[in-house]
């Protein structure tokens, strides 16, 4: 294929330039792909290059990716990742593409690759991103869990080695009753694009856990785009943590589309460096007695920045809407920045909402009390950054996953003092 | 032993202290009086080293060791332990896990080994029980919820662990009813030893009926105005500070 590739351009033509070289050659709908790459060839990649920004992408420019040569993806040896105590099922992709020989996939678990399904929610909506995923998109997990069933827990890890740029398309759907707990990590090797697109259903009374890591390199982009869409009396219960990548974007877009839903959209990022990380999230209450709950911590130190972008969307007909969302962030350092906006637009007229946000530096009275006890200042420093995070830690109730976050947090921290 | 000499500090270029002599032999405990807004806690906090306070003038040598300038933790290290009139809530941080990171830096500090979890618990029981807290103070945040006498009793608990050979106990009875106030100062009573000096900042005679002073101080505007027996607290009950302190000026 290699021998037929035109030679590699950076940005928005090449990414277009690799499309046209694989016209055919991708599974799934192509007339689907056709418009996706009419829709970003008009698009761009947000903040690219000079022109009007959009809304969504305020505070995210993605310049430096808009630089970035990429080689086709490569199959290269990789040590295996870690296995999670408790996860009996693992499914691993390497540059994007499914790695059989380093899974145990479920028995409800099937590649894009062989059965390309993008699903029903992110299309016509046009995100840029999922407009470059949907026209690139060549491999993923498509995970159905059958009603009432009990799918576990299911570890899927991306392993990025750079430089290129892979566009996974994820599909997890719940049916009525069902549960399943989902861990999500991301890490890599050297400069590369990570660019899933995840969409979600959660059936009626059912419930899905789902925890992400990304630790990206520190060269990477990592930009994932989630759809959830969550029926009566259903959970969607998810915390990311964000670690790494050079710049990070984590958008979800959640439709409470059935009464008494519930969608839980914490996460907490730990920055550094000239690190850039933005969460964004659009939950939209479309019947009554729903719930979303959002709580965001942000721990920023070095020229690192946080973005935090959170909106609530209630329909006229979604009374008894309980929506709650909190950003707090900690600066480390007078030169990081935490960018917070949060939207509200409420057409219905009895309904809880309410936001908030914090920003501030570590309290001197706490380290100064923390020292005379005999604690070193870096210790002090350290045991208050994590109990910042506690609230955001302590709701993930799976001990195993828990543990890898904390050691997550830790990685982090020993970075900061090295 | 503490020999503080012209000791003067300030905040934010307000001073405070305004030179301070004061001796507390190895072995005794000192009552430092005073009105309201004299500079007792600032001298706590002065000695503990707290950053928002600026030393001008003086010294302050503990047991040979010069502590003004060195970092809280080595203070702490050295044997400095101030008990906070209001003692700092640390939301996120469990009780138990705060006081074996503070005391496992201590004994690091002097050349002790570690306590693992098990070891350490043993023992915050055992201190738990004698200054009659009930055992879930130790699972719950750092001072979170705590009552006032609760808080003052967190304090008095760090104290018995951490075995300091210098306390400064700043207002640790206000708040306190008559029962915990003499856990507290059994709490002190239990470390007087040659090796173990107290500073207690209070406004009681109450305290000190139970936690007899060697001496007393009383300081007015930066200054030690007067110093006597313990019958001295028992006058200032009596006749208050006004006398002593316009006797001063």
């Amino acid at each position: 294929m290699n021998a037929v590739s035109p030679p590699p351009r950076p940005g928005a033509a090449g990414f277009l330039a690799r499309y046209e070289s694989l016209i055919g050659a991708l599974p799934g709908d192509s007339a689907l792909r056709a418009a996706a790459a009419a829709a970003f060839r008009a698009a761009g990649l947000p903040g690219g290059g000079p022109g009007r920004r959009i809304e969504a992408w305020k505070y995210t420019a993605l310049r430096p990716l808009a630089d970035m040569l990429f080689a086709p993806a490569q199959a290269p040896d990789i040590a295996e990742p870690p296995t999670l105590a408790g996860a009996a099922a693992k499914v691993v992709f390497v540059n994007g593409a499914y790695r059989a020989a380093m899974s145990a996939p479920p028995a409800f678990f099937a590649r894009f690759a062989d059965r390309p399904d993008f699903g029903t929610l992110s299309w016509p909506d046009r995100e840029p991103m999922t407009a470059l995923n949907t026209m690139l998109a060549a491999d993923g997990m498509t995970l159905d869990i059958p009603a009432n069933t009990d799918g576990g827990t299911v570890h899927l890890a991306s392993i990025g080695v750079g430089p290129t740029a892979f566009h996974p398309r994820h599909l997890v759907r719940l049916a009525p009753g069902a549960s399943l707990t989902l861990l999500e990590t991301a890490n890599g090797t050297g400069p590369y694009l990570h660019n899933p697109v995840t969409e979600i259903h959660v059936g009626a009374g059912a419930r899905l856990i789902h925890v992400r890591l990304q630790n990206e390199d520190i060269a990477a982009f990592g930009l994932s785009t989630l759809y959830a869409d969550i029926a009566e009396h259903g959970t969607y219960d998810s915390f990311s943590l964000n670690l790494g990548g050079r710049i990070a974007r984590a958008e979800i877009r959640a439709t409470l589309s059935g009464p008494h839903a519930t969608a839980h959209l914490n996460a907490a990022q730990l920055l550094t460096g000239t690190q850039h990380s933005d969460f964004t999230t659009v939950v939209r209450h479309a019947e009554p007695h729903g719930a979303s709950r959002q709580t965001v911590k942000n721990v920023l130190a070095g020229q690192s920045r946080g973005v935090f972008q959170g909106r609530i969307e209630v329909a006229r007909d979604a009374q008894k809407t309980d929506g709650y969302q909190m950003n707090q962030a900690l600066l480390l350092s007078p030169d990081a920045e935490m960018d917070c906006k949060p939207e509200l637009e409420i057409f219905a007229d009895d309904v809880k909402c309410s936001h908030g946000a914090t920003i501030g530096a570590l309290d001197a009275d706490q380290i100064f009390y923390l020292r005379s006890r005999g604690v070193p200042a870096a210790e002090a420093r350290a045991i208050l950054v994590r109990a910042f995070l506690t609230e955001a830690i302590d709701a993930v109730a799976d001990d195993a996953i828990r543990a890898l976050l904390e050691a997550g947090i830790a990685g982090w921290w020993d970075n900061q003092a090295a | 032993m503490l020999n503080i000499r012209g000791l003067a500090a300030s905040i934010d270029d307000k001073p405070i202290l305004k030179g301070i002599d004061l001796i507390v032999p190895p072995g005794e405990v000192h009552a430092v009086m005073g009105p309201n807004g004299a500079g007792k806690s600032t001298l706590g906090y002065v000695l503990a080293g707290r950053e928002d306070y600026v030393v001008t003038a003086g010294s302050a040598v503990f047991n040979g060791t010069e502590l003004l300038g060195m970092d809280p933790e080595a203070r702490a290290a050295a044997g400095v332990f101030l008990a906070f009139q209001a003692p700092i809530e640390l939301p996120g941080v469990n009780n138990a896990n705060f006081l074996r990171t503070a005391l496992n830096a201590i004994r690091r500090s002097r050349g002790e080994g570690e306590l693992d979890a098990v070891q350490f618990l043993k023992l915050a029981r055992a201190e738990t029980k004698r200054l009659a807290m009930p055992d879930d103070m130790l699972k719950r945040n750092v001072n979170v919820g705590f009552s006032g006498g609760e808080k003052k009793r967190n304090e008095v608990l760090q104290m018995a662990l951490l075995r300091p050979k210098l306390a400064i106990l700043d207002e640790t009875d206000s708040g306190l009813d008559i029962d915990a106030l003499k856990i507290v100062a059994d709490g002190v009573n239990a470390l007087r030893g040659p090796d173990f000096s107290a500073l207690v900042i209070t406004h009681h005679q109450r305290l000190l009926d139970h936690l007899v002073p060697n001496r007393v101080h009383v300081l007015s505007a930066g200054r030690i105005v007067r110093s006597g027996g313990p019958e001295l607290a028992r006058e200032l009950e009596k006749s208050g500070y006004a006398g002593i302190v316009a006797e001063a000026a």
